[in-house]
Order: C-alpha cells, then sequence, then structure tokens
C-alpha cells in the first residue's frame, strides 16, 4: 500500500499540473476576487477566511477526476481490485496522494495568499490549521465522487455536481473556525466538529468508494 | 402475503392499477378540499393577513420534500440489499417528484417571505438547507441521467443516495451553527402541542394528505411507466438479436 502512494504521487509529480495547476488555480481565483468586490481592506478582511476556503475547495476539486481516470483507462484499476490488498485501502491510498499533491500545498501557500487579501494577523494559524485538518476530507470526499463517475466519457462536470454539495459542512465549519479566529472569538467547537467530519469521512468513505469501484468495473 | 410479492413486477402493475383510481381520486378530493377551504373559508391572519393562505402550499411540499428523499433512501437500501428491481425504479420515479416538491416549497417560502419579512431570500438555516437539498436532488438525477447501463445506474445512484443522505443530514446542522434563522421553527408537532389555530390546522391538514396522496399517485405511475420502458428495451434488445 505505500508503493502504491509513492507510486501515484510520482505518476502526479511527473505527469505535471499535479502541484501546479491546482495551486495556480488558487492564486487566480484569489487574485481575481479584489477585482470583483473592489480594493477597500476592510471589505477584503472581512471575507478573506470565506474566499480562500472556497477557493482552496475548488482547487481541490479541479484534479479530481485524475485520481481514478487514467488507472480506469490503462486497466490498472483491475489489477488494483484484483490485488491481495483491500480495495477500500487502495482508495484510502489514493486519497492520500491526492492530498499530498493539492491539499498539502494549497495548506502551505494559504498564508501567503493570505497577505493578499489582507487577512486579520490572529486568523493565520487558524487559517493553516483549519486547511491542514480539512483538506483530507476534501480528498476523501471527493475520492468517492470520482469513484461514482470513473465509467463515464464526461464525468468531470458530474463530478463537480456531485461532490459540491458534499463539501457543504467542511466548508462551513472550515471557514467559520478561521472567522472566529480573525475576531478573537473561541474556536473550539467549529474546530472539532471540522475535525470529526474529516475523521468521520476517512473511516467511512473508503468503503462507499469502493463499493462505488466495484460496480463501475462489473 | 408478504410485502415482498410487490417486488414482481407484474404483481405491482397489477396492484398499482387496482389502487390508482381511488389514491388519485383521494388525492384530488384531500387537495381541492383542503386548498378551497383553506384559500376562500379561513379567517385572514391578524398579523399576516391574507398571504398565511400560502401556508396551504408550502408547508405541505416541504414536508414532502423530504419524505421523497427519506423514501429513495427506504428504496436504494431494499435495492442494494435484495436486488428488487421495483424498488431501484420507485426510487427513479420518486426523484423528480422530490425535486419538484423541494422547488414548490422555494418558490413559495420566497413568495410568503417578500410580504412578512421584506425579502425574497435570507440565508436562514432552513432555507439553506432545503436549497442544499435542491443541489442533492439535482445530483442524483443528473448521475441517473448520465449512466447507460441500468443496473449500474441503479447500484450508484442508490450508494449516492446513502452517503448523500448522512451529509444532507450533516449540512442541516452544520448551517445551524452558521447562521440565526428568520424562519419560525416547527409549527406541527407529533408530540408537543401544535402552534396553530384549528382554523387553519384542519384544512392544512386535508392539503398534507392530499400532498402525500398525490406523491403516492405520482410514484405509482411514474414506476409502472419505468417498468414498461425497461420491458420495452429488453424487447428491443431480443428483436435485435433475433
Amino acid at each position: 500500500m505505500i508503493r502504491l502512494f509513492l507510486r501515484d504521487l510520482r505518476l502526479a509529480i511527473r505527469a505535471g499540473g499535479g502541484f501546479g495547476l491546482g495551486l495556480a488555480f488558487f492564486l487566480i481565483v484569489t487574485v481575481l476576487v479584489p477585482f470583483g468586490v473592489g480594493p477597500e481592506n476592510a471589505t477584503l478582511r472581512a471575507i478573506a477566511p470565506g474566499i480562500l476556503w472556497v477557493g482552496a475547495l475548488l482547487a481541490c476539486l479541479l484534479s479530481l477526476d485524475r485520481i481514478f481516470q487514467l488507472d480506469y483507462e490503462d486497466g490498472s484499476l483491475d489489477l488494483l481490485a484484483t490485488a491481495p490488498i483491500p480495495l477500500e485501502g487502495v482508495v484510502a491510498m489514493k486519497a492520500a496522494a491526492h492530498w499530498v499533491t493539492t491539499g498539502l500545498p494549497l495548506t502551505l501557500s494559504a498564508p501567503v495568499l493570505g497577505l493578499l487579501l489582507n487577512l486579520a494577523p490572529q486568523a493565520y494559524l487558524w487559517l493553516v490549521a483549519t486547511l491542514a485538518i480539512g483538506t483530507p476530507a476534501l480528498s476523501m470526499i471527493g475520492a468517492f465522487g470520482a469513484a461514482l463517475t470513473v465509467g463515464l466519457k464526461r464525468g468531470g462536470l458530474l463530478l463537480s455536481l456531485l461532490v459540491l454539495p458534499l463539501y457543504v459542512p467542511t466548508l462551513i465549519f472550515g471557514s467559520e473556525t478561521v472567522r472566529r479566529g480573525a475576531e478573537g472569538l473561541a474556536t473550539e467547537t467549529p474546530l472539532l466538529l471540522l475535525a470529526g467530519i474529516t475523521l468521520g469521512a476517512m473511516a467511512l468513505l473508503p468503503f462507499a468508494a469502493a463499493a462505488a469501484i466495484r460496480i463501475n468495473l462489473r | 402475503m408478504s410485502l415482498w410479492e410487490y417486488a414482481n413486477p407484474k404483481k405491482f402493475i397489477a396492484t398499482a392499477d387496482a389502487v390508482l383510481p381511488f389514491v388519485s381520486v383521494l388525492a384530488a378530493a384531500a387537495l381541492l378540499t383542503g386548498l378551497i377551504w383553506g384559500f376562500f373559508f379561513t379567517p385572514d391572519d391578524f398579523r399576516q393577513g391574507s398571504t398565511v393562505k400560502i401556508i396551504y402550499l408550502h408547508v405541505p411540499a416541504a414536508m414532502m420534500a423530504i419524505n421523497a428523499w427519506a423514501m429513495m433512501l427506504v428504496t436504494s437500501l431494499i435495492w442494494l440489499v435484495r436486488r428488487h428491481h421495483v424498488s431501484a425504479l420507485a426510487a427513479k420515479a420518486a426523484a423528480p417528484v422530490g425535486v419538484t416538491f423541494t422547488l414548490v416549497a422555494l418558490v413559495t417560502g420566497a413568495i410568503w417571505g417578500q410580504p412578512m419579512w421584506g425579502t425574497w431570500w435570507a440565508w436562514d438555516p432552513r432555507l439553506t438547507s432545503f436549497l442544499i437539498l435542491f443541489l442533492f436532488y439535482l445530483g442524483y438525477l443528473a448521475l441517473w441521467e448520465a449512466i447507460e447501463n441500468p443496473d449500474t445506474a441503479a447500484d450508484l445512484t442508490s450508494v449516492l443516495c446513502l452517503v448523500g443522505s448522512v451529509f444532507a443530514i450533516l449540512s442541516r446542522y452544520a448551517v445551524n451553527f452558521w447562521n440565526q434563522g428568520l424562519h419560525q421553527g416547527a409549527t406541527l408537532s407529533l408530540d408537543k402541542e401544535e402552534n396553530i389555530s384549528d382554523v387553519f390546522y384542519i384544512p392544512l391538514l386535508f392539503s398534507i394528505a392530499g400532498f402525500v396522496l398525490l406523491f403516492v399517485a405520482l410514484v405509482l405511475i411514474r414506476t409502472q411507466t419505468e417498468i414498461r420502458r425497461r420491458r420495452l428495451h429488453a424487447i428491443e434488445l431480443r428483436e435485435r438479436m433475433a
């Protein structure tokens, strides 16, 4: 399973666009917002937590169809399904590789983009913390969506339609924590709920995603 | 006599044919009674004036929007566990009805909200969770449309329905946390005192019964259609092979 994880990492890096594309997208979304709402620092500061979270979420969405699509097309997904390791583990590893190539860079680059949006100084810590805790859930939920649509020719748009409503709770708790952190309020409750969603998703969704892959490979 | 006999498509169609006239007539009668009584023979509310009458559409539609999803959840589970095709087709048949009820609840809510709250839309927890429910319905319908193999489609939409239900409930409580609401709390309740005067309550009960029966009738008709469409498909395939 660790080999599979490393293999996915290597593929994502060598194929290009693994790290870069998501990050560039995140940057562009963040840069576009001031053009849309105007350059007042107060306005930007108020909306910065939400914008950064929505941007990270969309950047995450961008690379979801890569999780299974290529393996499905060249047949390696069939081999993985018949391999002696459980398919649930395969799904979890692929989601983990997706997180390392998108969620992690997004988390690390978010403070820089926070500067652009004039994020409140005390919110940086919470921004990084919530993204670190919340983006694994985004990858895992996304892997489930990708597993549902893996058999489809043009599944990309459908994938967004399926996955975005599932992202709602993660987004709410993530940006709420940052917002509260920016205003100096207590952040424990939303942070714990966010962690709860991530852990719940990691515990249960591999089974749902593996079931969906088995159906698609039938 | 067991419930599973209706998993036989032939038996299901025969029973549905026998039941449908009664259900349809009862649905029409209850809806007409509830709506006409509600619209023309109840007094205006002392604060809300005549806008209170939209309750006869808004509340039953909202109730059935949620119940339709619950029904899809149950039929999806039955399909996944017992592989009865009628069950999967019933879930498929219920989804467009459910999404319509959701839309009716959202639109009537907006029309009611404009004079009462001074706004068509507010990011209130109840309104927001209904909008999210609407998105879930859209995703479910789109997945049915996208997959060609009917059994694969039934399987995948059922899995989506199960996972979606969990996330829909999560979202329902997450939005509570996210914003305080304009919408009032529950008016009707099974175990607490009702917060509504009998003058409005009795016609409302008629219109709720009407919506329930309408839903049953529509789902029966649509499930029959789906079964027949499936048969037609099988016949066409057989002729092409011969």
